[in-house]
């Protein structure tokens, strides 16, 4: 059976992460639709050939969050409103936030060296953005 | 029916140069143990002793229901047992064996049958002396797994396939569990196996059940965690540190019960926390085997 979910082995993170998150980024991008059904547990087990209690682990943490909902014995559903976009954006750039300043301390980086350094990427950033959409523009 | 499909309780075995030593084990009714162990920890005797082929010395082995070994034949009724010394006649086909299997036990699906045959890629007019090793591993399996036993028992079943071969065999086993009446024990070397298709993980070392849990709990419990000491500073207490590796300024702390609060009480003694890794099945069985070793030793 072709799976919706493919799980890495050389990913470091558990395999219920995994699965958690490639849900939510098809929640993300709508693939999958609030009210939607999904695979159940162990139709999914089966396809990624993987145990049935890992799969379970991430459904449940996934309704927790809010972003499936669970009958037992109906199988599960998106949530008709899992308000997803904004809030898994967020907490993920909440964690890059941490491991740069985690990484900045290894350096001996003050705060203000931290902030200065982000504040200059972003402006390196945002720049090249700027050259790349006129070059785009110039050769249309 | 939901309960447990196999029970050990207190059980023991004594051979003049091994002895299997209070083993206690509770499989329940639709899960997949893994049963992890090193060559001559015990594996063997245990599946032995749960099929009834030995019998314990003490405690009490019930299977589906069934006291082992009293109640043998009616338990096998029910069990699908394959191991890695099964033989098959060798001048005979794969065919002819599934007939025989099939005439012997009504419940022979098949259907099913046909469809491992393609799944395994296996050909039912070969004879089985000129199958590969790896095929004649699948072709035990397909004998056993057609015949839809409600719990199965496979001791080393990926030994020796190839990696397209433990796939095939793998996928067909985490498939038996799309059904929540069947249940599986295997045992396995291969902790990348154990890890990937096993709801239920048992550590067996020395005869000793040493670790039995849920996969989820192994993985969440065991973490690696890098800390960076300050000069003079001395090492956190925390529960459950099973090894302290690393240097003295860069201690790395090998921990079984893991919570996340534990981040916050290093923070509080002074140390950072460099890094928490999760750790794989393998790290795992075998830094609890060296510390059990250990502990026996001290």
């Amino acid at each position: 059976m072709n799976s919706p979910i493919v799980i890495s082995q050389s990913d470091g993170r558990p395999m219920y992460l995994q699965i958690m998150e490639q849900i939510k980024q098809k929640v993300a991008v709508g693939e999958w639709g609030p009210g939607e059904e999904i695979p159940s547990i162990r139709v999914l087990a089966v396809a990624l050939r993987i145990s049935v209690i890992t799969v379970k682990r991430a459904y449940l943490e996934l309704e927790r969050e809010g972003v499936i909902v669970t009958q037992h014995g109906k199988g599960s559903i998106v949530a008709t409103d899992p308000g997803l976009g904004p809030r898994l954006y967020d907490r993920e750039f909440e964690e890059h936030l941490e491991q740069v300043v985690r990484i900045g301390t290894l350096l001996g980086l003050s705060n203000k060296q931290m902030a200065l350094r982000l504040h200059d990427t972003a402006s390196r950033l945002n720049e090249v953005q700027l050259h790349e959409d006129e070059f785009r523009k110039e050769t249309v | 029916m939901t309960g447990v499909a196999v029970q050990f309780s207190g059980v023991s075995k004594k051979y003049p140069h091994f002895t299997l030593q209070d083993v206690d084990l509770e499989l329940p009714t639709g899960s997949i143990m893994g049963f992890v162990g090193a060559n001559g920890a015990g594996k063997s005797t245990t599946i032995r002793i749960l099929m009834g082929l030995i019998h314990q010395d003490c405690g009490t082995v019930h299977v589906l229901n069934h006291t082992m070994p009293a109640n043998q034949a009616a338990a096998k009724r029910d069990i699908g047992f394959v191991s890695e010394d099964m033989r098959l006649y060798a001048s005979l086909t794969l065919a002819w064996h599934m007939n025989f299997v099939s005439s012997i036990y009504p419940q022979w699906d098949r259907l099913y049958a046909e469809h491992l045959l393609r799944s395994f890629d296996l050909k039912a007019e070969r004879k089985i002396k000129g199958l590969s090793h790896g095929q004649r591993v699948k072709a035990a399996l397909l004998l056993a797994l057609a015949r839809r036993p409600r719990l199965l028992v496979l001791d080393e079943p990926t030994t020796g396939l190839d990696p397209v071969g433990r796939r095939e065999v793998l996928a067909e086993l985490v498939a038996v569990l799309a059904d929540e009446e069947r249940t599986i024990f295997f045992s396995s070397q291969n902790t990348l196996d154990v890890e990937q298709i096993s709801d239920q993980i048992t550590f067996i070392d020395r005869g000793r059940i040493i670790d039995s849990a849920n996969k989820e709990t192994f993985l969440d419990r065991w973490r690696r965690l890098r800390l960076m000491l300050p000069l003079n500073t001395a090492l956190p207490q925390l529960p459950g540190v099973i090894e302290v590796g690393g240097s003295t300024r860069l201690p790395v702390l090998t921990v079984n019960r893991f919570e996340p609060a534990m981040v916050a009480v290093c923070q509080d003694a002074g140390a950072a926390v460099q890094a928490v890794d999760a750790m794989t099945l393998e790290e795992i069985f075998i830094a609890n085997v060296q510390s059990r070793r250990e502990g026996v030793v001290a």
